[in-house]
This record gives C-alpha cells, sequence and structure tokens, in this order.
C-alpha cells in the first residue's frame, strides 16, 4: 500500500543504518516516546541494526499501561453494576485492576463491550434509551479527538444515558517529568508523530531548550524511526538540541487546528495518575464545566476510590526506560500476556508485550547461554 | 473512496485500507477530497498526508548516494 512500502524498504533502511553508523562516535541514549515506535523498532529488529553505542529507551508512550490501577478499579465498579453497558476499547479488557479485570467482569455477567471508535458508543445509547452507557476514555492526544466529539455529540443530541470514565494523558508534560527525574539517562527523543499530528510540536521547542535534549517528531514505519534516530544523533554530535520533524508527511507545526479546537471546547488539562509513576502535573484531560453531567465518575459515586499500586510489577520502571522487560523477574514468567501482571503486558502498545511477542525466544536462548 | 453527509462534523469518508473498507468520521480533516491519503485513529481521520514533504526522505537517500558515489570515485 502507498504511504506505508517504500517505508518498509530493506535496501532503503540498510543505507539509512549506515549513515548512522558513520556518525556515531560516543554512545548515545534515545528514548522513543510512543508504544507504537516501541512495537516496530522490536518488530523489525531495527536495534539490532544500530551501532551498539546507541541505546533505544522504551518509553511511556502506551495509554492503556500508564492508566492507574484506581481508574480500573473505578471501571470495573461501573462495569459490575446491573444496568451499565459499559464500553472500552479491547486493550483494556485484560488489564488487571487491583483484584481482577474487565473480561472477568463480562465473563460474570457484567455487559462489556469491545468498540472500535467511540462514536460507536452513541448509537448504543440511541439504541438502550433505558440503559446506562459509559465509555472508557483512555488515550493520549490523539484519541482526544475522537472521544471529544462524541462526547460534543452527545451533548448535541441530549443523549442523558451516556456517560464518559476519562482517562486522558497528554505526553509533554511526562516527557518533563522523565527529564526531572534525578536517574533520567535520556539524551533524546523520538516525539511521538500521532500525538502531534493533533497537537502540533510548539509544545517541545522550551522543553529541548530547558533540557537540552533534541527532540525530533518521528513517525512509525521502520525508515521513519531509521531517519529520527540519525537526526538526533546528527544533532547529539554536534551539540545542538532542536526540535525537528522528521514525519512531515503527517505532522504541521501548529497541528490539527479543529481537532485541538474540539479538545478545547470538552476538555480541560487536570492532573492524573500514572501507573507505576505517580502523579504528574498537568497530566492530564478531564470534562470541562460545561460538559461535567456526562462525568461517569460523578454519575455513579466512584469519585472518592482510591487504591494502592501493586508492588510485584516493575512496569513503572520499564515505562520510564531505566530497566528493560526481560530484566523484571517475572517477565515471561509469573507474568504473561494471558496472565499479566501489568499493563505494558497487555497492551499492543506495551513494551513488555512487544519483547514477550517477537524477542522471548532470544531471551531465553541468551539467558541459558549465561547459564551453560 | 467517497464522501458523504451535510455536516461538516458528521461528513463520514469511505476508506480503502489496501483492500478492506471502512468508513472514518472526516470532522478534522476538512480539506480531504475523495483520491487523498488519510490517517485514521479510532474512527476519525487525523491528518491528510502530503505527497511532497513524503517523498523528502527518499530525495534525502538519493543524494547520500549521489554523494558517496562522488566521494568513491574521486581522486
Amino acid at each position: 500500500m502507498k504511504f506505508l512500502d517504500e517505508y518498509r524498504d530493506a535496501e532503503f533502511a540498510r543505507q539509512l543504518a549506515r549513515e548512522i553508523h558513520r556518525v556515531t562516535t560516543k554512545p548515545w541514549s534515545i528514548m522513543e516516546v510512543c508504544g507504537g515506535q516501541t512495537h516496530a523498532i522490536v518488530k523489525f529488529g531495527l536495534d539490532e541494526l544500530l551501532p551498539k553505542q546507541i541505546n533505544l529507551i522504551h518509553g511511556p508512550g502506551c495509554p492503556v499501561c500508564v492508566t492507574a490501577v484506581e481508574l480500573i478499579d473505578k471501571a470495573l465498579e461501573i462495569a459490575a453494576r446491573p444496568n451499565v453497558i459499559f464500553c472500552s476499547f479491547g486493550d483494556m479488557l485484560r488489564v488487571p485492576g487491583s483484584t481482577t479485570d474487565l473480561l472477568s467482569v463480562k465473563a460474570s455477567g457484567g455487559d462489556v463491550r469491545i468498540v472500535y471508535s467511540p462514536l460507536d458508543t452513541l448509537k448504543l445509547a440511541e439504541q438502550n434509551p433505558t440503559k446506562e452507557i459509559v465509555f472508557f476514555g483512555v488515550g493520549f492526544e490523539t484519541t482526544a479527538p475522537a472521544t471529544a466529539m462524541t462526547v460534543y455529540q452527545a451533548a448535541k443530541k441530549n443523549l442523558k444515558n451516556f456517560s464518559l470514565l476519562v482517562s486522558h494523558v497528554l505526553v509533554p508534560p511526562a516527557m518533563e517529568a522523565l527529564m526531572s527525574s534525578p536517574n533520567c539517562r535520556v539524551q533524546g527523543f523520538l516525539a511521538a508523530g500521532h500525538v502531534c499530528t493533533v497537537m502540533g510540536f510548539e509544545e517541545y521547542f522550551p522543553i529541548a531548550k530547558k533540557y537540552h535534549v533534541p527532540i525530533v517528531v518521528t513517525g512509525f514505519e521502520p525508515m521513519d524511526i531509521l531517519q529520527g534516530v540519525l537526526m538526533v544523533v546528527q544533532q547529539l554530535e554536534s551539540g545542538r538540541a532542536e526540535v525537528e520533524n522528521q514525519y512531515s508527511r503527517s505532522v504541521r507545526r501548529e497541528g490539527n487546528l479543529p481537532a485541538q479546537q474540539l479538545i478545547r471546547e470538552v476538555f480541560q488539562i487536570v492532573p492524573r495518575k500514572w501507573r507505576g509513576v505517580g502523579e504528574i502535573p498537568q497530566s492530564g484531560l478531564g470534562l470541562s464545566e460545561a460538559y461535567m453531567a456526562f462525568d461517569a465518575e460523578k454519575k455513579f459515586g466512584v469519585a472518592e476510590l482510591r487504591v494502592e499500586e501493586p508492588s510485584e510489577c516493575l512496569s513503572g520502571l520499564v515505562l520510564q526506560g531505566q530497566i528493560k522487560p526481560h530484566e523484571c523477574p517475572a517477565f515471561g514468567t509469573k507474568c504473561t500476556p494471558e496472565h499479566p501482571l501489568g499493563a505494558t503486558m497487555v497492551s499492543s502498545e506495551g513494551a513488555c508485550a512487544a519483547y514477550y511477542r517477537y524477542r522471548r525466544h532470544e531471551l531465553v536462548e541468551d539467558a541459558a547461554d549465561k547459564k551453560s | 473512496m467517497s464522501i458523504s453527509g451535510e455536516d461538516p462534523l458528521e461528513r463520514v469518508g469511505k476508506i480503502d485500507f489496501g483492500g478492506i473498507l471502512k468508513q472514518a468520521n472526516l470532522a478534522y480533516v476538512p480539506e480531504a477530497k475523495v483520491g487523498d491519503y488519510v490517517i485514521v485513529h479510532v474512527g476519525f481521520a487525523i491528518s491528510r498526508l502530503d505527497e511532497d514533504e513524503a517523498q523528502k526522505v527518499f530525495e534525502y537517500l538519493k543524494q547520500m548516494e549521489d554523494l558517496s558515489e562522488l566521494k568513491e570515485g574521486g581522486p
């Protein structure tokens, strides 16, 4: 398919990799922010094309993974109620809360449904006027326009039986939180191409300047990622810390203005807890005052629920790039996609799931080699 | 493939994903017309792809290739 196949061309990719080898003289740690990029890197083995000095750190850009246990527990409580149809993206169903997950709630009789688009929930609300339809709004800035449009249309259609459990998160505050951490090893960023498609990249200029860190807006195909790495390395090697745009076929500097307008209309910026990381100020979207009637937490009285994070799962360290997935003692043993301890093992964008799916055999062989 | 809907917020496009046809809301790409390539996320087109920008990486690679040939063929 056009715009896809040519970005997966092996010869072009090797050419970019050779150029990265040529310009690299020192060790560098670069974080790819988005889980979609992590999956492409691990699936296509892009990290193995890079010089040994380049360390790719997998970032927190998996919205399912960073949704706090507390919010999952709220979802579980609402989904178990008799008159509720609880709608969610499929990734969320196996993510463990403190005691159970949405799939188990469904198995024990809860009406939990997977939707492709949040707009599908409005049809359900119209078709089931005596039921309460709740949508679990999870995602980064990429998904926020879809959720915003759904709430906006629910208001326009005066749907009283629709509400939203909001868990939207914002990427730039998380990048700042990472850079301010004393354990931070990140020296350059591949910023998330689809987040920037919506929001543009103005927000990154102050971050690049304040932390003297190169930020390159990068796409998701093998050639995008290799070119993004090359651009970051070129900056690092020459001591620059600028914002550049590799993914210019999709990303404009100002982003998608109609989408931003609706996000501002429906949402306001709020503090948000990130699973395994803790609360980050101004890092989430909550419903704005005008749309508060659609807030499921208020409607179902679960706003006050407080839960502690479980300690066995090290996903917080994985999400901050402090360990690689297979360095967790539970990886592949106590924690698998069928029985996950944390969300990073569940989501199609989670780093642990990527390692389990594409690298498990190599990792097992490595471990066996070391023992023998 | 085709576009329908009067209300700009409910404009819907029929989109060909390499053989699979699916509908997507076009509210956020008011400039999109039949024949354009768009990026679709959870049922919404969020961007129309820019053909000229898409060519840039290939031009860059071509330049790199020419440059290295020049070096190899140099005195």
